[in-house]
């Protein structure tokens, strides 16, 4: 038994490490990031960015219990949470680059969705660097399922 | 694991201190940014159509960025009432709109007909008062407002017909314009003598305006 759970731990595989930690750095970086914007820039967070926000901030916390051992439940608790956000991501960007018209968003009240408040450089707004760091951290944990977990 | 450990907690901790650094520099750079409007563009922070109460010639311009439908402001404006009255003939209050509620818009253009009137303030203060009757958040009633404006004294009819007016919407989208350059993202916002408030609060604004009439 205890065999069995020794050899389920990656912890001791440091590349198996970087990419959970890498993960949740991003993870951390996205939830810092955006406390910045809404807490110290003062920006509202319009109603597609909660829930993107609900799906990120838990991530910091349950990959860093993950990475205490590292084996397939790191997997497992976290991707439900990446896949939603990601799509969540994706739409509200669809909204931005208006493929879906804004009278197809469900914000009615408070900020719209389709508000840009940062435009750095001419492309980078709030709601790419959420579909980003969606992306990388479902990449990092797909690429450690195929290595480490089947 | 035990090096794993380390590079988690060194991590953690910088990212701490790059947003406690990040928040800092940004409020710097904001300070300074107002100030130098404060100097350049005074007409940023006051409007020659704006609503103004108190002498011209007070030592301290309190402009507030309001939305007639906002609790908070509702919560403010005897606060500030009592400021003024506290230290006569020192301030002078602008009010500048920022409407960010359903039924704002339509608000402001009943306060901006009752100012035609010569009712200007005596209005915000009824609409204050029974802001919790009309201006609910999850059943908002404006048709209400009609209900309680005859207290004021107003001619209904003519502000009725005068509410329309175009150069009313023009003062929206200028009080807009503006507060959105200098940053407004929340009401009620403050600047003293074009000063933005540093922290939010009563006791904070009332130190605010005291240090101003001080120096």
């Amino acid at each position: 038994m205890l065999m069995h759970i020794m050899k389920e731990s990656f912890s001791d595989n440091p590349r198996a490490w970087a990419l959970i930690f890498a993960a949740w750095l991003i993870a951390c970086i996205a939830t810092g990031g955006s406390l910045f914007f809404s807490e110290v820039m003062a920006f509202s967070p319009c109603v597609l960015c909660w829930y993107q926000r609900i799906a990120m901030y838990p991530l910091v916390l349950i990959l860093l219990v993950g990475m205490f051992p590292i084996n397939r439940q790191t997997f497992k608790f976290s991707i439900p949470l990446v896949g939603i956000g990601w799509l969540l991501a994706l739409y509200h960007n669809l909204l931005h680059y208006e493929i879906v018209p804004e009278s197809a968003s469900p914000c009615r009240e408070g900020v719209s969705c389709a508000t840009i408040w940062l435009d750095w450089l001419g492309f980078i707004t709030i709601p790419l660097m959420s579909f980003v760091a969606f992306t990388i951290i479902g990449l990092l944990l797909i690429i450690f399922y195929r290595k480490y977990c089947r | 694991m035990k090096a794993q450990k380390s590079i988690i907690a060194v991590a953690g901790l910088t990212l701490i201190i790059l947003f406690a650094v990040g928040n800092y520099l940004f409020k710097v750079d904001q300070k300074k940014k107002l100030g130098f409007l404060a100097h350049k563009n005074f007409q940023t922070f006051v409007r020659d159509y704006s609503p103004t109460l108190g002498p011209d010639d007070a030592k301290v311009v309190l402009v507030e960025f309001l939305d007639p439908e906002c609790e908070s402001c509702r919560a403010f404006y005897p606060f500030v009432k009592k400021i003024m009255a506290d230290h006569p003939n020192k301030i002078k209050l602008v009010v500048r709109y920022m409407p960010f509620h359903g039924n704002s818009k339509m608000v402001i253009r009943i306060l901006e007909a009752a100012r035609k009137q010569g009712k200007y303030w005596e209005t915000l203060e009824t609409l204050f008062y029974y802001q919790p009757k009309w201006g609910s958040h999850h059943h908002p009633r404006p048709e209400l407002i009609w209900e309680v404006l005859p207290e004021v004294g107003l001619n209904i009819e003519q502000l009725k017909s005068e509410m329309t007016n175009p150069s009313f919407d023009k003062i929206i989208e200028q009080d807009f314009a503006d507060g959105k350059t200098l940053q407004v993202r929340a009401t009620p916002t403050f600047f003293i003598n074009g000063k933005a408030l540093e922290q939010f609060g009563y006791q904070q604004l009332e130190d605010a305006i005291k240090k101003a009439i001080a120096e």
